[in-house]
């Protein structure tokens, strides 16, 4: 443990040395109660599982790549990969801020009730599946089927968005800048409002963006599927 | 008395298009649409009734009933976890959700848990603190809908369930229809009150057995190793789903068989989806058995479990517990004529089932949340319909019958303990049952297909 200049304490592991394990204990019991503010993760080299189950209000610096489920199920704190992630980054996120400096694969931020999780660059298929309440800001493009079956929240594409956008869709809002390759069921574009502006600002700020909100085209359910009909399309 | 033959060449029913048959079409021909409904399949399937145990003779010593000791204490989840679950029976709860189930039902079944020194099981719709406070020990379902999910609840559950399937509806995933969708209900699921909600049948976050794999290990490092990690199927490809489960890493695998319930899906999935439970606990233990894995990692099973023999032929057959449903909403009074007032006096359901289009002992509405008897609702007057006092204590009587059933069964096989119980001890009823059960036919060494 070191002690930073203006008091803030960080502490940090080595994962050449140390086991994911060893970390994830270390966050989930210790951490919270000796007043340490910082951890940083060196060497992480594709490991699974770094950071999960956080309940503290820290920060998290993941030195380069991470594998599957970095920051899972995320309370409080404020994690930044400083590299690409694999399947599933910021699964079930509660709360806090997950950054990913390079690119996600696939079901990233999935299920998440709330918090919110930045991409900078591109993330794969399926990125905010089932999301409940969670924000999602990725800086390049996402792959098909995103935010199919999302519940709540804001997914927010500053590049373009592949086919099946928002498939099944219940109250979660998407927000594309660039190209739709195709919605999904129930997805259809709708015009923006002053309200759809200020939310977007706000997040796009946030997430250290600076596009105009006017590049934006919204996409939300027609809510057309909310009750089963059987007349309905038969392939549905 | 002559046979009138023309009447009889004249009135003789197809049994292709029998009269049962020839109803559906025509009820389909209406409506447009297949059935939704709830509890399991109706159809007559091979089951554990067509065993039958070889209890003691001159060739076997029984122990004294009532008088001799037999063990029936569990442990599930010994595999990896630091505190694996410890249960005074072998005899759990299933999962079934609160949505599904009011919030007085859950509190019932975890009170009546742990009075038992047995466990219950969230369901869809995540953990309420009703069950929580009631359930000494709570298994915590990670379903794919994923509704509720908490890392707090998951922190404070005694051991964590990844649902892939379940036996009514393998791949099938689920739907509560909107008229159950209460604000708490839709508050818990974040999704608007009364609309139908659709539980999804795919985990988002992980898909083949690799990835299923590392979700385990979350789930580990996020519980720091402490609690069982439980995997259930339902019963379809059991040798490869039990095989895959345990290579995933699972502590427990619970496998539920066709005859398993739930709480609305459709109709023809019930009966045409799945293999019996008959057929899924021999696999299940033959899977763990090829593995070297019997005894390190736990089977559960489920589907039909009703009485204390179905339990004993469940553990002969290589299970280490079971766990119940729709048993649990029949002593809770499911399907009866009556309710009890405040008073405990009973009170006529009939002209509530004939709303439903049903009678007492054939209701399978659980879809609409007009439940007669006020367990399968989230309707506050209907609710009012189950005292918890009330059910809890049946929940209770019912479970400690199916235990004194197993142990009775259990000493006369000569067994102190319930989980000494073996294939050995049972013979089929049946030539289909000798088969699937691959338990000799009775009478005879002959089992089909083997020897």
């Amino acid at each position: 443990m070191e002690q930073r200049a203006g008091g803030s304490r960080i502490v940090d592991f080595d994962l050449e040395k140390q086991t994911v394990r060893e970390l994830n204990q270390y966050l989930h019991k210790e951490l919270p109660k000796n007043g340490v503010e910082e951890v940083r993760i060196f060497n992480p080299d594709g490991a699974h599982h770094i950071a999960v189950g956080m309940d503290a209000p820290a920060k998290v610096d993941i030195m380069g790549n991470a594998g599957y489920f970095v920051a899972g199920m995320n309370k409080h704190a404020e994690v930044t990969v400083r590299g690409s992630v694999g399947w599933s980054v910021a699964e079930n996120i509660m709360s806090g801020t997950v950054r990913v400096e390079g690119y996600a694969s696939e079901c990233a931020g999935a299920s998440g009730r709330g918090g919110l999780l930045v991409i900078e660059k591109d993330a794969s298929s399926r990125c905010g599946i089932s999301m409940k309440g969670n924000d999602i800001v990725v800086g390049g493009s996402v792959g098909h089927f995103s935010a199919f079956m999302a519940q709540a929240g804001r997914l927010v594409v500053c590049g373009d968005a592949g086919d099946g956008l928002g498939d099944s869709l219940y109250e979660a809002v998407i927000y594309v800048r660039g190209e739709m390759k195709g919605l999904g069921a129930d997805a259809r574009e709708e015009p923006t409002t002053e309200e759809d502006h200020a939310s977007l600002a706000g997040l796009l700020e946030r997430a250290g963006f600076d596009h105009d909100t006017e590049e934006f085209k919204r996409v939300a359910s027609a809510r057309s599927l909310y009750h089963w009909n059987a007349d309905r399309d038969q392939g549905y | 008395m002559g046979i009138d033959r023309e009447d009889v060449a004249g009135l003789e029913e197809s049994s292709l298009y029998n009269r049962r048959v020839q109803a559906w079409i025509q009820t389909a021909a209406e409506r447009g649409r297949y059935d939704i409904r709830g509890l399991g399949a109706k159809r007559k399937v091979p089951h554990f009734d067509d065993l039958t145990f070889l209890t003691g003779s001159a060739s076997r010593y029984p122990l004294e009933g009532y008088r001799e000791r037999c063990d029936t204490e569990t442990v599930l989840g010994s595999r990896y976890a630091k505190n694996p679950i410890r249960l005074d029976i072998p005899i759990t709860f299933a999962g079934m959700s609160f949505g599904s189930l009011s919030a007085n039902v859950k509190e019932d079944l975890g009170r009546a848990a742990t009075e038992l020194g047995t466990s219950t099981t969230t369901g869809d719709g995540g953990m309420t603190d009703e069950e929580r406070d009631s359930s000494e020990t709570l298994v915590y379902q990670c379903l794919p809908s994923r509704y509720g999910f908490d890392p707090d609840d998951l922190r404070r559950a005694d051991a964590v369930e990844v649902v892939i399937g379940q036996g009514a509806k393998p791949g099938g995933g689920g739907m509560l229809l909107g008229q159950k969708i209460s604000e708490r209900v839709a508050d818990m699921r974040t999704l608007p009150a009364g609309i139908d909600q659709r539980s999804a049948c795919r985990h988002p976050d992980w898909t083949g057995p690799d990835d299923l794999t590392i979700k385990i290990e979350e789930l580990r490092e996020i519980t720091d190793w402490e609690i069982p990690v439980y995997v259930k199927v339902g019963a379809t490809r059991v040798e490869n789903d039990v095989k895959l489960a345990v290579k995933a890493g699972a502590d427990v695998v619970v496998v539920d068989g066709m005859e398993g319930g739930t709480a609305a899906t459709q109709d023809v999935f019930i009966e045409h989806a799945g293999i019996p439970t008959l057929a899924a606990v021999s696999q299940a233990a033959e899977a763990l058995e090829d593995m070297k894995m019997t005894g390190e990692v736990q089977l559960i099973i489920s589907g039909g479990i009703r009485t204390g023999a179905d339990v004993a032929k469940a553990i002969a057959l290589g299970a280490d517990a079971v766990s119940i449903g729709q048993g649990a909403m029949f002593a809770l009074g499911c399907n009866s004529e009556v309710w009890h007032d405040e008073n405990g006096e009973p009170v006529s359901a009939v002209e509530d089932y004939e709303k439903l289009g049903t009678k007492p002992g054939f209701c399978h509405h659980m879809h609409t949340g007009m439940c007669p008897v006020g367990i399968a609702t989230q309707d506050p007057e209907l609710e009012k319909r189950l005292d918890p006092e009330w059910g809890a204590r049946r929940l209770r009587n019912y479970f400690q019958t199916l235990n004194m059933e197993l142990t009775t069964l259990a000493r006369a096989c000569g067994k102190s303990n319930v989980h000494h119980l073996e294939k050995e001890d049972l013979a089929s009823l049946t030539i289909e049952a000798a088969a699937i059960a691959k338990v000799p036919l009775a009478g005879t060494d002959w089992i089909p297909g083997k020897f």
